[in-house]
């Protein structure tokens, strides 16, 4: 894009004709007319609101967490420094480590997940009957609010009455007090996780394997490949972008999950067995009230998303977001 | 159902057609999985006290106690709760939406100074997630005395979401600058170049972004939680985590699965309206991203 080598129109050129002497010393095409720099004004004006969001509400935030979390500080009253002590206690708060392991743990679900919704994707790529009705109950629990669904899977994951267990004795499987018990619990809300985010895998991919060439299929059919072989040369490959946009945009959400626990286990299960790096930063900042080390956790948490963030950015060529 | 009309298909060989069921099959069993708490959490609700905790359990209540959805509006907040999550997420994607536009406009096709500095500024600002943003931001709107108002949640979004930003901005691109460039010619201001030539080009991606940002919006929890104390004052997600809380020691499991039926009703409906529009703006992001 050549944003200030766009030809003069005639306006511009009675405006660098008034300018004459300025024109010489300014660049061709130069940015100093009275057009241009209108034009600048109104293209300032359009980008302030975001700008001044960005500083009032991101980097000044972030200029702030970075101070606090050098601090011992409640919140309200004075911030007393006491340099990297905070970071120094995370090293050995076991509290802190059972969280970032749960949160770690909640990963597990993005393969699983992923994989599953491939395979719906594939199946969904047949021609069968039914098709858009298959594709809008698998989505549903995409578009409902997590407090909801939370809700309704605490009381499904309920060990004498819930739903879970119910199917579960069906098979002759005397389940378990899902959320009350330590070794359930983290599964137990990866399987909900999954629940709830395979219609929008499911979909991505469906839109990736319905741009795979339809001859290079046929081409292949041709040359004698098998199913299973059409899909490791042909499929995998062709979905690898949408696999991978998948795989950081879910590390970065399920590595801020929140809600399920808070509303699952509001006191981050037993033996804490549930409580994810985000609940703990909560709980501590606002139970707690010790925002200064809340504040430490959350930068490291934080640390932690963005190299995960730029690994994205600078892997997906797609995302150009380099202009001119 | 799906072996009658394959069998029409007289090019396709019998495996195809016993694949085809196969997977059919698969997916109809899938479907009910993933059914099934939903469908469950509606006959819940419609339980009586007995029958909640039945063993075996209760598939259809004898008698549907419809009386659940009157009750729960007496002593709830979920009428505050509507109002105040549609007051939010209304402001929010209207107001945040024409800010995006406009500041996507701006960079994309105008003479901006500084434009990288910018742009890529401004996306580092979606590296850093909420949870590092949110103790510092909770103290500056303390600060002011914000907290228990809707306006925390609703007046940093106003300043524009940056992925927003991002998306409509290479939508954009694809806008030849030609027109623009002639439209100033005729003398047009940018006020009226936005308005009446870049907003009805760009109002598919705009359509698209909005409907994402309005589910994630009225969704959200935890900015919300962090700030709404007063029940009156809480949006509907909170409100039916608190009568979650509340119900939950007085065992009246049908009050909490229909209040959580009417939270979840009007956005699965504006869902099953605006289903292509939906699936469409969800896969033009994803393959943009």
């Amino acid at each position: 894009m050549t944003s200030t080598a766009t030809p003069a129109t005639a306006g511009l050129a009675t405006a660098a004709r008034r300018s004459g002497a300025r024109r010489k010393s300014a660049p061709p095409g130069g940015g100093t007319s009275r057009l241009h720099r209108n034009e600048q004004k109104w293209a300032l004006g359009f980008v302030a609101l975001p700008v001044l969001g960005y500083l009032l509400f991101i980097l000044y935030p972030v200029l702030f967490a970075l101070y606090a979390s050098l601090t011992r500080w409640n919140g309200l009253g004075a911030m007393e420094f006491i340099g990297l002590q905070n970071y120094a206690n995370l090293l050995t708060d076991d509290r802190f480590h059972q969280s970032m392991w749960n949160t770690i743990f909640y990963l597990v679900g993005i393969p699983i997940g992923l994989a599953i919704s491939l395979a719906l994707a594939l199946a969904m790529n047949r021609r069968l009957v039914g098709l858009t009705v298959f594709r809008t109950i698998y989505y549903i629990p995409v578009i409902c609010s997590i407090a909801a669904v939370a809700i309704l899977w605490q009381w499904a994951y309920n060990g004498d009455f819930g739903l879970v267990n119910q199917f579960l004795g069906l098979l002759g499987i005397d389940g378990p007090n899902w959320l009350a018990d330590a070794t359930w619990s983290k599964p137990a809300i990866t399987l909900m996780m999954v629940w709830k985010g395979l219609g929008y895998s499911m979909l991505l991919y469906l839109a990736a394997i319905q741009a795979v060439p339809r001859s290079l299929m046929e081409a292949a059919e041709l040359d004698g490949a098998g199913a299973w072989q059409r899909f490791r040369a042909i499929t995998l490959p062709m979905v690898r972008p949408v696999t991978f946009f998948l795989v950081v945009t879910q590390i970065i959400a399920s590595a801020q999950i929140f809600a399920e626990i808070q509303i699952m286990t509001p006191g981050g299960g037993p033996e804490y067995s549930t409580a994810s790096a985000v609940f703990h930063i909560w709980r501590q900042a606002f139970q707690y009230q010790q925002m200064g080390y809340a504040t430490a956790m959350a930068i490291v948490l934080g640390i932690l998303i963005f190299i995960i963030t730029l690994i994205q950015f600078r892997l997906n060529k797609r995302s150009s977001f380099v202009l001119d | 159902m799906s072996t009658s009309t394959t069998t029409m298909d007289l090019s396709r060989t019998a495996r195809t057609r016993i694949a085809d069921t196969v997977v059919w099959v698969v997916l109809a069993g899938g479907a009910i999985f993933m059914l099934a708490p939903l469908l469950w959490m509606f006959s819940t609700s419609l339980k009586s006290q007995l029958e909640v905790f039945a063993l075996p359990p209760v598939w259809i209540p004898e008698v549907p106690q419809w009386d659940t959805y009157v009750r729960m509006w007496d002593n709830s907040y979920i009428l505050s709760g509507f109002a105040n999550s549609a007051i939010v997420t209304f402001s929010v994607t209207i107001l945040g939406t024409l800010t995006c536009s406009l500041a996507a406009f701006s960079i994309a096709k105008m003479r901006l100074p500084f434009r990288n500095t910018i742009f890529i500024g401004l996306l580092t600002g979606i590296m850093i997630p909420f949870p590092t943003l949110m103790i510092p931001q909770f103290v500056i709107f303390a600060r002011i005395g914000w907290v228990d108002t809707l306006l925390p949640l609703i007046v940093p979004a106003i300043f524009g979401n940056i992925i927003v930003i991002f998306f409509l901005r290479q939508y954009l691109e694809s806008v030849p600058n030609s027109l623009i460039e002639a439209a100033k010619i005729d003398g047009a201001s940018f006020w009226q170049i936005f308005w009446r030539m870049i907003f009805p080009i760009i109002r598919p991606a705009i359509a698209a972004q909005f409907i994402l940002w309005f589910m994630a919006v009225w969704n959200d929890y935890l900015a919300p939680i962090l700030y709404l104390r007063t029940p009156e004052r809480q949006t509907l997600q909170v409100v039916i985590a608190s009568m979650n809380v509340q119900y939950a020691t007085q065992r009246d499991y049908p009050l909490i699965m229909g209040a959580s039926v009417v939270a979840l009703l009007p956005i699965v409906v504006v869902f099953l309206i605006f289903q292509r529009q939906i699936i469409e703006s969800i896969a033009l992001t994803g393959s943009k991203g």
